[in-house]
């Protein structure tokens, strides 16, 4: 196989499966095969996220009396997002472990929480990363049990004498089965068996036998004196389950457009192997058509995917803590804080002419440590905004400091009248256009010095749709 | 190499004559479905959110309950101060210029507007505001985007306008999105950048990759709602008066918009800072003031460009705040609340339904008598003339003589 074509494969790989290659002086091109198994092992040891929170969690004698203090509260919260966001962007940038960062994103979109409290925020957090290479029975019970999960789904609240079906509904909806493979009356039959489960003020959790509900219950068409577990056993048992989760995954690491006919193969391969998300993982990056025309560079690039590819390769550091979540909320994509418990929509969803107008901006911006501006929403959840600050408020600046050394490097050898050619192929996961690298050349200066035209070109493929891509 | 040369010509000859810049809806009335307000029926909607949860009752004050006195020992407004309207009802000291379009006809409160199962996030309360969805359902496109969508052709891309930098859900479509844009100046300098529409131009004709295809097609949109935007302001300023900061400026914007014969059929600006868990009583009536203000002068404006009769203004807030008032002088989020409606062509003025009723609440909290999704119907169907069901899913009423 001729060296460039298998980069672009593995280019592809690595975009797909994590967040781009860094720009290496003495990078490997390894086989598919040997890569993949590389990246696999890579990411078989889960390490969790370890961040320094402060204790946030309101104190309701206090609290109540103190407006002071539930203020000072509020900020160290939204301080702890901030350092939770930046943590895992950084560990997304720079970790070996690419394929578990991505697989945690992947299910921090699909167990989508918007948690108050950042304590428990990292709980689930590291619970998703400790199971995201798993088998899914076991991600899913931890998840049932997480105490952020119950707290957002209202589990909590769900007892024998008032059940509450918020948990219950979105298990089957949204986590397993999907719309439409279950009833009315297997959602209040599953609440009933989930009545009890609960979490100390510590986030642990607890099963509180007084309030759960002990009584016969009929689920999917059996009868039973079902508790929660009973109720994951059974949906994990149900094909239809594979079907959803292995159609959802094919959304994410191959393409927006569905293929029935390889998702059902792969549903089926998954449901046999229990659930083993490596080895479904394993089978799809090995796959033929992965590295097909109407796969390669067909995905729009999620603002995660094209932040932490930033970092990763260009070695950005940001000005301060905030600018990461700001380019994220502007772009409709903030680590920890999903727009509801459907997760991100995802696909052309991430483009509208004022997302994409700043896209664009972005790369170029931030690799010429230029300043960007962008008037934020508030978040009132989160940083509740005095209304006598509100205007300074809105308007955020982003500032990085980039590294393009590595890739200076990797072109240290390039043959001028080459440079973009090579540079297009290492930074565009789709062919760039004769007519535009065309376009491109007019507008670099004549006589530049070789790095420097390293550096403008890069900058101007960086501005390109086609950047926004992989 | 007829290919070739063919895309060389048109490569060539759009450069020349700036050709592909010219918004599709300008080369004519045959594109089909062209719902613009020059051929349509000439009715626009200005929707203005107050987000972080604006507190309805000191908004419009129930000032001859004793229920709400009793709720609010200290934040309570006294009953001489209220601005008086009907039936027991009454405006917060601070909104005077309304109060004066309310006077004229102009303004339709409509009390206890809500949904069931409230949520009381800020985020996702807004978020169902937005979808339209009900409270365990969630949808990935805005009531104003559906909209748009149920417009299509190629106008359909700047029929909606938020004066802001990033766009909100309630104006994203599936097929069609609204454009968010603070300075028409600036947002022209920003997406007209010589570089860009020299490579936006190189791929109007192509197809060869779809999601290339598609970003370009996006970005090409993009340039030409700028371009026509900035073309068609270049001539006229108001010269209203209207008062100092953003939420002013902002709706001078739209007024402007409007002057200047942009097509659009929907404008979107927001007023922030309504989160008034701690001594409200100053903040909120500085907010209620910029919001008074702010719309009587943007209603002068219309009012003197002959275009007030074709507007029809909806004020609302992601939810209402709690009967009680905390103990530091604040209030905690809530769940129904009032909305206002205001136009020259309203079929009722002045209070469209009775105030909430404080006897009766939901664990300290309103119980909502008009369901938000109803209004929406309303307002898509009586005014917009859309497909309301199309748009809200079907399970939607229309509210009687409002508009």
């Amino acid at each position: 196989m001729k060296t460039s074509a298998r980069e672009q494969k593995l280019q592809h790989l690595y975009w797909r499966a994590g967040f781009g290659i860094p720009f290496r002086p003495d990078q490997a091109s390894p086989g598919i095969k040997q890569a993949v198994r590389e990246l696999l092992h890579a990411s078989g040891q889960a390490t969790p996220l370890q961040v320094a929170l402060a204790r946030t969690e309101a104190d309701p004698q206090t609290d109540a009396q103190n407006a002071e203090m539930r203020q000072q509260r509020q900020r160290e919260r939204q301080q702890g997002f901030v350092l939770l966001n930046n943590a895992w962007l950084q560990q997304m940038a720079t970790s070996e472990a690419q394929l578990r960062e991505k697989m945690t994103l992947f299910w921090h979109g699909h167990f989508a929480c918007r948690l108050r409290e950042p304590r428990f925020a990292l709980l689930q957090h590291n619970t998703l990363r400790a199971h995201a290479l798993g088998k899914f029975p076991d991600l899913l019970l931890a998840i049932s049990k997480d105490p952020g999960m119950l707290q957002f789904l209202n589990n909590q609240q769900n007892r024998k004498q008032r059940p509450n079906e918020n948990f219950a509904r979105e298990l089957l909806e949204l986590f397993t089965l999907g719309r439409g493979h279950y009833t009315e009356q297997d959602i209040k039959e599953a609440a009933r068996a989930f009545t009890g489960w609960s979490y100390n003020p510590q986030g642990e959790f607890v099963f509180r036998a007084r309030q759960h509900d002990r009584g016969q219950k009929t689920f999917m068409g059996k009868r039973g004196n079902f508790g929660g577990e009973d109720i994951l056993q059974m949906i994990v048992e149900n094909p239809r389950t594979a079907d959803f989760l292995t159609a959802k995954l094919y959304a994410f690491f191959v393409s927006d457009v569905p293929n029935p006919e390889r998702i059902k193969d792969l549903s089926s391969y998954f449901y046999e192997t229990g659930y083993d998300i490596p080895k479904l993982l394993e089978k799809i990056f090995r796959a033929k058509w992965f590295y097909g025309p109407d796969v390669v560079g067909t995905k729009i690039k999620s603002p995660i995917e094209l932040l932490a590819g930033l970092q990763r390769q260009f070695d950005l550091t940001y000005a301060d803590g905030r600018s990461p979540l700001v380019l994220q909320r502007a772009l409709g994509q903030e680590l920890f804080r999903p727009p509801n418990v459907s997760g991100w929509a995802g696909g052309r969803n991430w483009i509208d002419s004022s997302t994409l107008a700043f896209r664009l901006r972005i790369g170029p911006a931030l690799l010429q440590e230029a300043a960007l501006e962008v008037n934020l929403k508030p978040d009132d959840d989160t940083e509740p905004t005095a209304p006598r600050k509100r205007r300074q408020d809105g308007l955020r600046t982003v500032r990085a400091k980039a590294d393009l050394s590595g890739l200076h490097q990797q072109m240290q050898e390039a043959k001028e009248r080459e440079l973009i050619e090579k540079l297009s192929q290492k930074l565009l996961q789709v062919p760039l256009q004769p007519e535009t690298a065309a376009l491109i050349q007019q507008h670099i200066p004549s006589g530049v010095a070789h790095a420097d035209k390293v550096t403008l070109l890069t900058l101007r493929l960086l501005s390109l749709p086609e950047y926004q891509l992989c | 190499m007829a290919t070739n040369s063919r895309r060389e010509f048109i490569k060539m000859s759009a450069l020349a004559s700036g050709m592909l810049l010219v918004p599709n809806f300008l080369h004519g009335l045959d594109g089909g479905g062209l719902p613009l307000l020059a051929s349509s029926n000439g009715k626009r909607l200005v929707v203005i959110q107050l987000s972080g949860g604006n507190d309805g009752l000191n908004t419009v004050v129930p000032y001859q309950n004793d229920l709400y006195y009793k709720a609010r020992p200290s934040l309570a407004i006294p009953s001489r101060e209220v601005l008086t309207l009907e039936k027991g009802l009454g405006l917060n000291p601070a909104m005077e210029k309304l109060r004066l379009l309310y006077d004229q006809g102009y303004v339709s409160v409509l009390n206890s507007v809500g949904y069931p199962d409230p949520d009381r996030s800020h985020f996702r309360s807004m978020d169902i505001w937005h979808s339209a969805s009900a409270s365990d359902e969630y949808l990935s496109t805005g009531w104003l985007g559906r909209y748009l969508d149920s417009l299509s052709g190629p106008s359909a891309n700047y029929a909606a306008i938020e004066v802001d930098d990033t766009l909100s859900l309630a104006l994203k479509g599936a097929q069609y999105t609204g454009i968010a844009v603070q300075d028409v100046k600036r947002f022209f300098q920003a997406t007209n950048d010589q570089f860009l529409k020299q490579a936006a131009q190189l791929h109007a004709q192509d197809h060869t990759h779809h999601q290339v295809d598609y970003l370009y097609k996006t970005l090409i949109e993009t340039q030409q709602s700028a371009g026509y935007l900035q073309e068609k302001t270049k001539v006229y300023r108001s010269k209203k008066d209207y008062p100092n900061g953003e939420f002013a400026r902002n709706l001078k914007t739209i007024a402007e918009l409007i002057a200047s014969g942009v097509e659009s059929r929907v404008y979107y600006a927001s007023l922030t800072g309504f989160d008034t868990h701690v001594r409200q009583a100053g903040q909120q009536a500085s907010l209620l003031r910029e919001l008074s203000e702010g719309l009587y002068s943007f209603v002068d404006d219309l009012k003197q460009q002959q275009e007030f009769d074709n507007t029809v203004i909806m004020v609302f807030s992601e939810f209402g705040r709690r009967v009680a008032q905390n103990a530091s002088n604040g209030t905690d989020h809530g769940t129904a609340n009032n909305l206002f409606l205001i136009g020259g062509k309203l079929k009722q003025a002045g209070l469209y339904n009775e105030g909430p009723n404080l006897q009766d609440l939901d664990q300290g909290d309103l119980r909502y008598s008009i369901d938000f999704r109803n209004i929406y119907a309303t307002l898509l169907h009586n005014w917009l003339g859309g497909d309301a069901a199309g748009i809200l899913g079907g399970k939607t009423q229309l509210l009687t003589g409002l508009i």
